[in-house]
């Protein structure tokens, strides 16, 4: 499990990018985090495996404290988080093995990393992986030669290839057609549920979060102002969420009534929890 | 009346900078000139000097050309193994001088630092140098061959590496691979065609440096024109000249080729 409390971010411009958010990712759940543009998503899901260092506050994952960890402790704490980026991230001038392979690096010695040489079982692991995301058959392609969703599919093979504890996705369909989009987050949510792994995706499009998340926060200004279940998302939330619009007091005394029991008629605001930005 | 607006390209204070560095840069020419002393009646005779010595020339010895082809591979296999070598000194020395790898400021100073040293002495001088410490032959030649072009190889690769795309070997390292996996996994992959083709390029202009160094004993076909010189033998002066020319020629169209294959 995954837990983040009051994660902040200062850039060194004295950009506030979060200013301290807490989030809980347990079990194999799905949680999509929504916000405009500039809200901190990015930061945060780079935080959590210090590919950007937090300036303050924890991450916890599975009862190791990452945010303390040296850096050699941290490369053993990064092979349990796979991460999915926006730009594929993909090595081009590598064959899609290669890439694929190097969701193992953490786990083979250097001169084995340099002469590509990784134990049978990862190799046939790859194997299935890549059939599994229908690549079967692209092994000896150069990534560069890939569409976008193909790539993306790699991108995929890589990070579970890790056998991660979480998958940590970062806007994974905004450089791919609302088709392809829809492709990849099937067969993304799919593997997860199949293995068992939870994920914490950083997505603009509110319908593709909706559709395919259990839970859903949204980001403004880098800090926490929703938390609930898709159907918790209703314009109130995106307005408070998109443009910082106060919520009428109507709502939230309707919220906090709902919150303590909630039945079907309720089912819209139950679990829901607006918090003022 | 219209007031007409008024638009000038440059401030007056411009105008007075461009106009002193101006001056400046015609008076360092003529200090430069007068200083050099330069006889000019050297220059009224030099028609004659040279149909003079292209008579003693040609023509060229063909015979000669059979014991220089030995030489002549000489020179290109100093060539090969002098950029070999400054290759693969050529790449850690580039990790450390290039910004987005090199491990803190001082690994970094060092590495522009050896850079600079490389390219700051010429290939005569490391020559002579490695002849005092190696004797002549070929030894000294692939050694000064390959010092002198660590610099320009180091300085170049440096430059691809700080070019590449991050998001790669930011996406090797959040799988949990050390730095050095990410650069073998990551770097190498996108500085290859840069590494091909600065070696090739090297390799061209090592082609060259090659055929004169024998001139202070550090092999290669330089010694033979060296001698050739210095005992009058003009014919074979000219087929030396001429086999270099065809060899220079031949190694830029190699090279040539070569980096237009890579991509």
């Amino acid at each position: 499990m995954l837990s983040v409390t009051d994660l902040q971010k200062t850039y060194p411009s004295g950009d506030e990018a979060l200013k301290g958010v807490s989030i809980d990712v347990t079990g194999s759940e799905t949680v999509a985090m929504i916000g405009p543009s500039g809200a901190g998503k990015s930061t945060f899901i780079r935080c959590v495996n210090r590919l950007t260092e937090p300036s303050g506050g924890s991450v916890e994952l599975d009862g190791v404290e990452v945010t303390a960890l040296s850096s050699d402790d941290l490369r053993e704490a990064r092979r349990d988080m796979g991460m999915i980026f926006q730009e594929y991230n993909l090595v081009e001038r590598l064959t899609v093995m290669e890439n694929v392979l190097s969701g193992r690096l953490g786990y083979v010695s250097t001169w084995q990393a340099f002469r590509r040489n990784f134990p049978p079982e990862d190799v046939e692991r790859a194997y299935e992986v890549l059939d599994r995301v229908g690549l079967a058959d692209h092994e000896n392609n150069r990534a560069d030669e890939l569409s976008g969703g193909q790539r993306q599919r790699v991108g995929i093979a890589r990070a579970i290839l890790q056998r991660p504890k979480i998958l940590l996705v970062d806007e994974p369909t905004s450089s791919l057609d609302p088709e392809t989009s829809k492709a990849v987050m099937d067969l993304l949510t799919e593997i997860a549920a199949e293995d068992d792994i939870p994920v914490l995706i950083n997505i603009h499009e509110v319908d593709l979060a909706q559709e395919y998340a259990e839970r859903i926060v949204g980001l403004r200004d880098g800090e926490l102002v929703f938390e609930g279940t898709p159907d918790d998302l209703d314009e109130t939330a995106k307005g408070q969420i998109y443009r910082g619009e106060e919520i009428p007091d109507v709502t939230t005394g309707a919220q906090q009534s709902a919150t303590t029991d909630g039945d079907a008629t309720e089912g819209a605001t139950e679990e829901g929890e607006i918090r003022r930005g | 009346m219209t007031d007409y607006r008024t638009w000038e390209r440059r401030t007056p204070r411009q105008r007075l900078v461009r106009f002193t560095l101006g001056l400046l840069t015609i008076v360092v020419a003529v200090v430069a000139w007068t200083l050099l002393d330069v006889n000019y009646s050297y220059l009224t005779s030099s028609p004659e000097e040279f149909m003079d010595l292209f008579n003693r020339m040609y023509p060229p010895n063909m015979t000669y050309s059979g014991e220089i082809l030995s030489p002549l591979i000489e020179t290109v296999h100093i060539a090969v193994l002098g950029t070999a070598l400054a290759i693969v000194l050529s790449v850690p020395v580039a990790l450390l001088g290039a910004a987005n790898t090199t491990p803190n400021r001082a690994s970094f100073l060092l590495g522009k630092f050896i850079i600079s040293a490389s390219r700051s002495v010429n290939v005569i001088i490391w020559a002579l140098v490695f002849v005092i410490i190696f004797g002549s032959g070929a030894l000294a030649g692939v050694l000064a061959i390959g010092l002198r072009s660590i610099g320009f190889c180091s300085k170049l690769i440096a430059e691809a590496i700080e070019e590449i795309d991050p998001g790669q070997v930011e996406a090797v390292k959040a799988t949990g691979a050390n730095s050095l996996e990410s650069a073998i996994y990551a770097i190498m992959p996108q500085i290859k065609p840069a590494i091909v083709g600065v070696s090739t390029y090297r390799w061209d202009i090592n082609v060259r440096s090659s055929t004169i160094i024998g001139f202070v004993g550090a092999g290669g076909i330089g010694v033979e024109l060296n001698t050739a010189i210095n005992t009058f033998q003009w014919q074979n002066v000219l087929t030396i000249l001429i086999a270099i020319l065809a060899l220079v020629v031949f190694s830029e169209v190699v090279s040539a080729y070569l980096r237009r294959k890579v991509r």
